[in-house]
């Protein structure tokens, strides 16, 4: 949302001169409203930070277990970080999600681009039923076919690989992406196409030259919560992948702090802050293109 | 005899001769090349077919050491699946097939000429475009989406199950509605639906507001005129929703641990308590727990949004409001919030079918756990999804996992269809153009 940026250079202002009875009393509890309103706010950045703050400092502790792993540590330390990266296959877990976030991101924007981009500006037999088809499997909770998804993987080979779980997050996401996309697409006014058809570009062109710089802010959206998604997911990786080698963090995470021993905990902390440190940072800088995709899918979904 | 008539009736027994008789001899190879397709398909899509009717007839044989592979009734039924489908694209074809035959017959018999080859080629290639395109997509989409959501609801219907009916050691069958009937009918698992439900419910309900209305206080406050350095509390705000929430959940699953957690031995060293409090290992204290992480979770994420509606407003809007003698709280009741609650209303909706179906919170902060004795496979904390979840990966009842998908996929469906019926998309004349 372009206006947010606005709205930071300038705030509004509020003209403070149209409220005739100014007394005393008035003044004061503008002053009490105003200590309220910093109290909150204070109270709330102290329940939101907390956790943040209380694992990064576990992170560095010196003791393993979460028993001894405090906010502020006594003796820092960076073993843990140490640790991670030559007693645990983190590293293989960090890269083959990297790996597979990226792939699914690039097929699945290509694929739910393509599939929207026809479904906007082409007419053919049979599109109804297409578009009502995207309609309702987007329905379907994509846990669903769970079993289904093992076996059929199984047929083909597929399991214990990352090519099968990129296949199913990617094309599982497709009705959806599709039916966003093309809700976007739509509010392109379809003159742009049809002027640069009069000039002579094909289709092709029309779609990479036109279309396709056109619809960035969306795709962002898409890339970015396709990105995102390997990340986060533990239904898809506990199902498809089995050798340690291959898991991915969402799994080797959880797997670390999974029983009750608990010893385990501080480098489960220090593998939780490089996870979460570039994530967040992403999620930061790219918050403009999130809200405007999300306002977009729940206006046009 | 008509030739249109004629023409179709060699179609219908031989592919594409009819086509032949109309001079389309390209065509005429196309539709025969389908025939000789389905003669060589043809015991393939009838064992298929057997195959998903039967759901496989003989089953795996021990014999000492020796073991004598049986059906696999799972794998049967996919490939059943896929093979009714190659079925229907025949079917279809042939229809296609003598409706051509037919079509340019009746042209003859108008005394035109049917399309020469190239002209029909060119026609060809030019619709065909789209399809071209969607094709890779659409086999994708049928192999892992259409097929497992078919099978996982024919699931419902057979008894696929542990201990006795587990693939590929036996066979599994249809056992038509009676999955639905035990589900409604025995007391076990009539309960344990029940409770699962009304929670699930209630945790989506009260969920979804707290932090909708979290959001809408934090957004107000922060976009406040009395608060400065307004982008740094934001940023503070938005942490949580930028954070990924499996790590989150899972360091609030160490904070609130009964023995050893941090938040029980900070209360105990501040004299506040004696005693542990048991955060995870009382039914209404996880609850309640629940509820309180899921605010941290989720309210940002309002907060974001509401924030980005209200720097939207018009700034001529507000102005126009303020020459007219509207007082700062005016400005707030009459525009702001109005406008705030109108474009999040979606997002409203949206969240609640989200958080219907929240594994990730439920999964990794409790497990679903502390156990409940009087659910079957189920804890205290399961909302319908996880339940659904542990029926399949631990206990190995995919039946009652299906029949309870299938419920789910209805509640689900009936809200995006609502949502969906009071979208512009819907209302626009063009909603499919």
């Amino acid at each position: 949302m372009s206006t947010l940026k606005a709205e930071i250079q300038s705030p509004p202002v509020y003209n403070m001169e149209r409220q005739s009875a100014f007394s005393i009393g008035h003044a004061f509890a503008e002053v009490i409203k105003t200590i309220l309103t910093y109290a909150l706010l204070c109270i709330m950045a102290v329940f939101v930070i907390s956790p943040i703050v209380w694992i990064i400092g576990a992170s560095f502790n010196n003791a393993s277990s979460l028993l001894s792993a405090t906010a502020i540590p006594k003796n820092p330390t960076i073993s843990h970080y140490v640790e991670l990266f030559t007693e645990t296959k983190f590293p293989y877990w960090y890269a083959n999600t990297f790996k597979i976030a990226c792939i699914n991101m690039v097929v699945s924007v290509i694929l739910s681009m393509l599939t929207a981009y026809v479904f906007s500006r082409f007419h053919f037999v049979g599109k109804k039923a297409g578009l009502l088809s995207i309609l309702i499997l987007q329905m379907f909770p994509s846990f669903m076919g769970m079993m289904a998804l093992y076996n059929i993987l199984w047929q083909l080979n597929l399991l214990d690989t990352h090519l099968g779980l990129i296949l199913t997050y990617a094309v599982g996401q497709i009705p959806y992406n599709t039916w966003l996309i093309k809700g976007y697409l739509s509010s392109i006014p379809k003159s742009l196409d049809e002027a640069a058809k009069l000039d002579g570009a094909s289709s092709t062109r029309i779609f990479i030259q036109v279309i396709f710089p056109l619809s960035k802010p969306i795709l962002t959206f898409v890339a970015l919560s396709q990105f995102m998604a390997p990340w986060m997911d533990f239904i898809f990786p506990r199902l498809i992948l089995s050798s340690s080698k291959k898991m991915t963090l969402a799994i080797g995470l959880y797997d670390m702090i999974a029983g009750d021993t608990n010893n385990n905990f501080t480098t489960f902390a220090a593998g939780a802050v490089l996870v979460a440190v570039p994530i967040t940072i992403l999620y930061v800088c790219l918050q403009k293109y999130l809200i405007q995709g999300i306002m977009a899918g729940a206006n046009k979904a | 005899m008509k030739k249109s008539t004629r023409a179709g009736i060699m179609s219908a027994v031989v592919w594409g001769s009819g086509q032949l008789a109309n001079g389309q001899w390209a065509k005429a190879i196309i539709f025969f090349a389908g025939q000789i397709m389905l003669l060589f398909c043809f015991p393939s899509v009838c064992d298929g077919i057997y195959g998903l009717v039967t759901l496989g007839e003989t089953k795996m044989v021990i014999n000492g050491s020796k073991v004598t592979m049986g059906d696999n009734s799972i794998i049967l039924m996919i490939f059943g699946i896929l093979w009714l489908f190659v079925a229907v694209a025949f079917l279809l074809l042939y229809i296609f097939n003598i409706r051509d035959a037919v079509k340019n017959g009746r042209l003859r018999d108008a005394g035109k000429k049917p399309l020469r080859f190239k002209e029909w080629w060119s026609k060809i290639t030019d619709r065909s475009f789209p399809y071209f395109v969607l094709l890779p997509t659409i086999i994708l989409v049928f192999v892992f989406v259409v097929l497992p959501i078919l099978f996982g609801f024919l699931i419902a219907f057979t008894n696929y199950s542990a201990p006795d009916h587990l693939p590929p050691k036996n066979l599994i069958d249809w056992v038509g509605f009676q999955n639905f009937a035990d589900m409604f009918r025995l007391p076990m698992w009539n309960d344990t639906f029940g409770g699962v439900l009304l929670w699930t419910v209630i945790w989506a309900v009260v969920s979804t507001f707290t932090c909708f209305f979290g959001g809408l206080l934090m957004a107000c406050l922060v976009n406040s005129r009395r608060v400065r350095f307004k982008r740094f509390w934001r940023s503070i705000y938005i942490l949580p929703w930028a954070m990924p929430g499996m790590v989150s959940l899972l360091i609030f699953r160490n904070m609130f641990n009964g023995q050893f957690g941090p938040i029980n031995t900070f209360l105990r060293q501040a004299n506040i308590i004696e005693q542990n409090i048991p955060w995870l290992s009382d039914a209404l204290m996880a609850k309640i727990v629940i509820f309180i992480v899921n605010f941290w979770l989720g309210f940002p994420y309002f907060m974001a949004m509401m924030t980005g509606v209200m720097t939207s407003i018009p700034s001529e809007l507000l102005e126009a409001a303020r020459i007219d003698g509207a007082t700062a709280k005016d400005e707030f009741r009459k525009i702001t919030l109005p406008l705030v609650l109108y474009s999040t209303a979606p997002l409203l909706i949206m969240s609640f079918a989200g958080n219907f179906n929240n594994f990730n919170v439920i999964y990794f902060l409790t497990n679903g756990n502390p156990i409940n004795p009087s659910y079957k496979f189920a804890g205290s904390t399961d909302i319908l999804i996880t339940w659904i979840y542990k029926l399949t990966k631990d206990n190995r009842q995919f039946q009652m996992a299906s029949v309870m998908s299938i419920l789910v996929f209805v509640v689900i469906a009936s809200i995006s269809t609502f949502n969906f019926l009071r979208t512009r998309a819907f209302k626009e004349e063009d909603m499919m153009g």
